[in-house]
């Protein structure tokens, strides 16, 4: 009988640490998938954040390297000079990326460092316990905004891939979504053409997938998927905003 | 043989880590230690290594985390208040045990303090620096050559114990020029089957990290390290004692033992029974070198270019055997002969 569906090679077998209905585990196999298809897990070395996805360096089956919190560009430079011919990739939540991080992956993006970022972006610090992150929406009520995110207190939230974007040195930005099937197999489409980037020598490539934190958020995963679909989106617009032509 | 030249400390220290076979340099401007970054930025290119300047200190030792993790020789230097920052990325190191060699040429501190020369960061050096239980192992010239020496010293060090190993010098030895001879060596080949370099599907996947998150899973990774940091003072300790037979004792460090030379000679010409203790490494502590003195010494003077902190250290080795006096200038001021020379006859006086 015809095998239609196993985990990815590129997965190790074991069961993550992730609340049900939260949507890391998607984001995790679409990056093994890819991974597989492109047969890189024997010469690419991940790097987890410190967050919710802290834990990735048991889910990957590839070498990897666990970096302090917003840290990771940075290990990933070292990581990729040090091994220009491996794949590197970071793994990093809005809280590691958008807030303690943001100068380490400004300048990754400025130096054009040719690195892979995988940016995933629920609105909320998860690992924590639902603090208030810089991705944070207006009126999003979190343990450290509980009135709701006031403009007033704490302005509006962050773009990054907006703002990466503007850097000339960086060659590949999207921002997908998985919060259904057919955005699920666009965020693979994206996260495939930002790792064969990195193998033909492009430069920077980051893709930022919005998530859902249905246990921080206080919903149900399909009421989550639906929060994210209907907030989260309107003010974070799915968009290719820079892809090069080599990859497409 | 490699020829005799005359370099500035922070410039043969550079070439120094190029000939024990350092290739990747990563570092931020900060004065007293650029030639350090920028004589990396012109040499490393030139035999297909790597340099890259950070946009901070942060960065910069993160940097090294990645480049050590793949398993090369690599380093970073600064000064004091770049060192501060680059603490968080040296506990990771220590934690998830990675060689690399850090510089510090110390200024004159708290804050932003003063460029000029300093060794008030001998507590954060050799105390652990950031979180967590840990210790570096902390080399302290006092010449060009011995900086060049130790330096390419470290990198063995580092890969031997798996522990970023610190050089930590000041504003005068990193400013100062000294003829020195550099020899290239081959490293000394260390295990490095722990390196993420990619499985290429050979091996099992390797984990760089410093996380255990069950409370007895820590603890034993804490026993395994104070293991590491017990074998280095078993091993590692490194002195020199000028005129062990002498009643009185001049104790210092880099910078300050120079000085503090001239004081022994000065001292000594005035029939006065005075030698010197120089800790090379500053961790580990060379309390041998004070237990071997201990039966016929009358007192110790330490003089340090700060308020007063290894001295702690030696009133710990002495263990009130004998009175330990203390002289020390701040703020980027260097003691001077005559001033040592005087608290020296001072105790002598008090002792009497």
């Amino acid at each position: 009988m015809a095998i239609v569906f196993e985990r990815p090679k590129s997965l190790t077998n074991v069961t993550t640490h992730y609340c049900p209905g939260c949507t890391h585990g998607i984001i995790h196999r679409l990056i093994a998938e890819v991974m597989d298809e492109l047969d890189i897990a024997g010469k690419t070395i991940g790097i987890a954040p410190v967050g919710c996805s802290v834990f990735a360096y048991n889910y990957f089956n590839c070498d990897m390297v666990q970096a302090a919190h917003g840290r990771a560009p940075a290990v990933a430079t070292g990581l990729k000079r040090a091994l220009p011919d491996q794949v590197i990739f970071s793994y990093q939540g809005d809280g590691d990326l958008a807030s303690i991080g943001t100068a380490e992956i400004v300048h990754a993006a400025h130096r054009g460092e040719n690195i892979t970022v995988i940016f995933v972006n629920n609105a909320i610090y998860g690992m924590t316990g639902g603090q208030m992150a810089p991705t944070s929406l207006l009126e999003q009520k979190t343990t450290t905004s509980p009135y709701g995110r006031q403009e007033a207190q704490t302005g509006k939230p962050i773009r990054m891939s907006e703002m990466l974007a503007t850097l000339d040195s960086t060659a590949l930005i999207s921002r997908v979504s998985v919060h259904n099937a057919a955005n699920v197999l666009k965020a693979k489409k994206m996260i495939k053409q930002a790792f064969i980037a990195q193998q033909k020598g492009l430069g920077f490539s980051m893709v930022e997938v919005l998530s859902t934190c249905p246990t921080n958020w206080g919903l149900s995963p399909i009421e989550a998927l639906k929060w994210l679909e209907g907030n989260m989106i309107p003010y974070y617009p799915l968009k290719d905003f820079k892809v090069p032509e080599e990859v497409k | 043989m490699a020829e005799k030249i005359l370099m500035k400390g922070n410039e043969a220290l550079a070439e120094a880590a190029v000939a024990a076979g350092c290739r990747y340099f990563f570092g931020y401007p900060i004065t007293p230690q650029n030639e350090v970054p920028e004589y990396m930025s012109k040499r490393l290119p030139e035999l297909k290594g790597t340099f890259v300047q950070a946009e901070s200190e942060v960065a910069a030792i993160n940097m090294v985390y990645g480049a050590a993790s793949a398993g090369v020789r690599c380093m970073t230097s600064s000064s004091s208040p770049g060192i501060s920052l680059k603490q968080e990325g040296i506990s990771y190191m220590v934690g998830s045990q990675l060689p690399c060699v850090v510089v510090n040429m110390m200024r004159g501190g708290p804050g932003l303090g003063t460029i000029q020369p300093s060794q008030g960061d001998y507590f954060q050096a050799t105390k652990g620096g950031g979180h967590g239980d840990y210790k570096l192992l902390v080399l302290a010239p006092s010449s060009i050559q011995e900086m060049v020496n130790l330096t390419m010293e470290a990198f063995d060090l580092a890969e031997k114990y798996r522990n970023p190993v610190m050089i930590l010098g000041d504003g005068m030895l990193g400013q100062m020029m000294e003829p020195v001879i550099i020899e290239p060596k081959e490293p000394a080949l260390y295990d490095k089957s722990w390196a993420t370099t990619g499985t290429e599907g050979k091996r099992k996947p390797n984990v760089v990290n410093s996380l255990f998150i069950q409370a007895e899973e820590c603890e034993k990774h804490n026993i395994n390290l104070q293991e590491k940091f017990l074998q280095m003072e078993q091993n590692e300790v490194r002195y020199e004692t000028l005129y062990e037979d002498a009643e009185y004792f001049l104790v210092g460090y880099g910078t300050t033992a120079r000085i503090m030379r001239t004081v022994v000679n000065m001292a000594r010409a005035q029939g006065l029974s005075v030698g010197l203790i120089r800790p090379i490494t500053l961790f580990p502590f060379p309390h041998v070198a004070f237990d071997r003195v201990a039966s016929h010494a009358k007192g110790f003077l330490v003089v340090e270019m700060s308020a007063g902190q290894m001295v702690e250290d030696v009133r710990l080795a002495v263990n009130g055997r004998q009175p330990v006096a203390f002289h020390g200038r701040t703020g980027g001021m260097a003691p001077e002969p005559k001033h040592i020379l005087a608290e020296l006859i001072k105790l002598m006086g008090e002792v009497k």
